[in-house]
């Protein structure tokens, strides 16, 4: 099999201006940092970008930078509150945003990679989330219509991938394992590169065939230094 | 008592032996300071974790790991991480026992809006997050908040004004002054906090209030 392995920077030759893109993580939590980081020096611009959940509380890591850098043209995902860049260009106008349900956001990811047109969901019946949907009552409930998701590309994080692009997550893994499905291009940055075999069948959380290009991210030990820090500072840990 | 604390121990107290929880920011984590003793939750947080608690020392935080503020923890032995389409299949599926969140405002169909303020014309922040798959999926909901806004307007109106996050979900709600109950008859005073009258909180509610025979104290 041959290997997926590329430079980061040959991986994000393929995410150019004005594509959709779905980047995995949690308030920062298990983001593809370094690809974040390089997206930024690269200047891609007019991005849709698709996530759960916005930024890190107060911006300044993984998406928040793309929002800071005027990089995003529309996002959809199911708030903007912890990114005060994304939350300023929204009310101001600059940008486009979407809201759904964080769990009706997911289901869209996962419906637009799992081959569905879409979920029908309980979740924001009698609310604004009605708006210009299909409703349909199965049963006596009535359910919305959210269709499915997809982008142009995805690029997740996880902790250890073998050279074909099998995935071991790690901790909390958050939308990362939904979005390889749901993308055209999919680059997975990683911890850890390590040799087909070495991840044992049985741990992968997402198949390599999924995979189009693994890229290094910035290992364990940085990682674990960009949160330290940023727990420090916010007075989380002591 | 700081009005925070009244609220989150009042709301602990709905905590039963076994349940599944699911805590808001804000006053709702506040509530696992203050589980009854004998009572184990089992706290759950949106982005895929069941049974966890904080870290705050240095050397104990994992970055691979947090609860859904992205807040450092560690998973106590017996729990376990998911993705996030099996931990909303859960909030969604009715596997989570109770949630506790906060609210701009509440009514007395059981109403609550906690999720758009109109910053500009046609523009609404914060955005809802993981609120309206918890309020649909939650079996019970317990909604904690001040009793009035800065100006001393109520919070628990007889319809909400702000955009919805879910209708008629609402079982328990929990202020610094009171806690009501959301029933088909409508919303009934069971409890006030410890020196305040019924009078006392009728005058700061617009919500019609049943008021049954007897309305004890909160025991904190």
């Amino acid at each position: 099999m041959k290997s997926k392995v590329i430079d980061l920077d040959a991986a994000l030759d393929n995410v150019k201006d004005g594509m959709s893109i779905m980047i995995g993580g949690f308030l920062g939590l298990n983001a593809p940092l370094a690809c974040i980081d390089r997206m930024v020096e690269r200047g891609i611009k007019d991005l849709t970008l698709i996530t759960a959940v916005n930024s890190y509380v107060g911006g300044g890591l993984g998406i928040g930078k793309l929002f800071e850098n005027h990089q995003i043209k529309k996002y959809i995902g199911s708030h903007v509150g912890t990114c005060p860049a994304a939350t300023e260009q929204h009310v101001k106008g600059e940008i486009e945003v979407e809201y759904f349900p964080q769990g009706t956001v997911v289901e869209k990811i996962r419906a637009g990679g799992a081959g569905l047109g879409g979920v029908l969901t309980p979740v924001g019946v009698g609310t604004l989330m009605e708006e210009g949907k299909q409703k349909i009552e199965i049963d006596g409930q009535t359910y919305l219509v959210e269709k499915a998701l997809k982008a142009d590309v995805a690029i997740i994080k996880g902790y250890k991938a073998d050279k074909v692009g099998n995935i071991l997550y790690r901790g909390t893994p958050n939308t990362n394992p939904l979005m390889p499905l749901a993308a055209d291009y999919v680059i997975a940055e990683v911890d850890y590169i390590v040799e087909p075999g070495e991840i044992a069948p049985d741990q992968v959380g997402t198949p390599g065939i999924l995979i189009d290009a693994v890229v290094m991210g910035y290992g364990e030990e940085k990682t674990h230094e960009i949160f330290r820090n940023i727990w420090i500072r916010d007075k989380k840990l002591a | 008592m700081e009005y925070r604390e009244l609220i989150a121990r009042r709301a602990a107290q709905e905590f039963k032996d076994g349940y599944v929880v699911n805590l808001g920011f804000g006053i709702p984590v506040l509530a696992a300071s203050y589980i009854p003793e004998g009572v184990e939750v089992i706290l759950q947080g949106e982005n895929g974790i069941f049974n966890f608690e904080t870290v705050s020392k240095v050397g104990e935080e994992d970055p691979y790991l947090a609860d859904a503020a992205c807040q450092p923890v560690r998973v106590l032995p017996g729990g376990s991480t998911v993705d996030i389409a099996m931990s909303f299949a859960i909030i969604r599926g009715g596997h989570v026992d109770a949630t506790i969140l906060g609210a701009l405002e509440v009514d007395q169909e059981g109403n609550i809006a906690n999720w758009a303020l109109p910053a500009a014309p046609g523009k609404l922040v914060p955005g809802m997050g993981g609120a309206m798959d918890l309020l649909v999926g939650a079996k019970k909901v317990i909604c904690t908040l001040q009793h009035t806004d800065k100006k001393g307007r109520s919070k628990v109106l007889k319809k909400c004004k702000l955009p919805l996050s879910a209708a008629k979900v609402v079982d328990l709600i929990i202020t610094e002054l009171a806690v009501m109950e959301v029933t088909p008859e409508g919303l009934v005073l069971k409890e006030v906090a410890p020196g305040v009258t019924i009078d006392q909180v009728k005058a700061v509610t617009e919500a019609d209030l049943i008021i049954p025979d007897s309305v004890p104290e909160m025991v904190l």
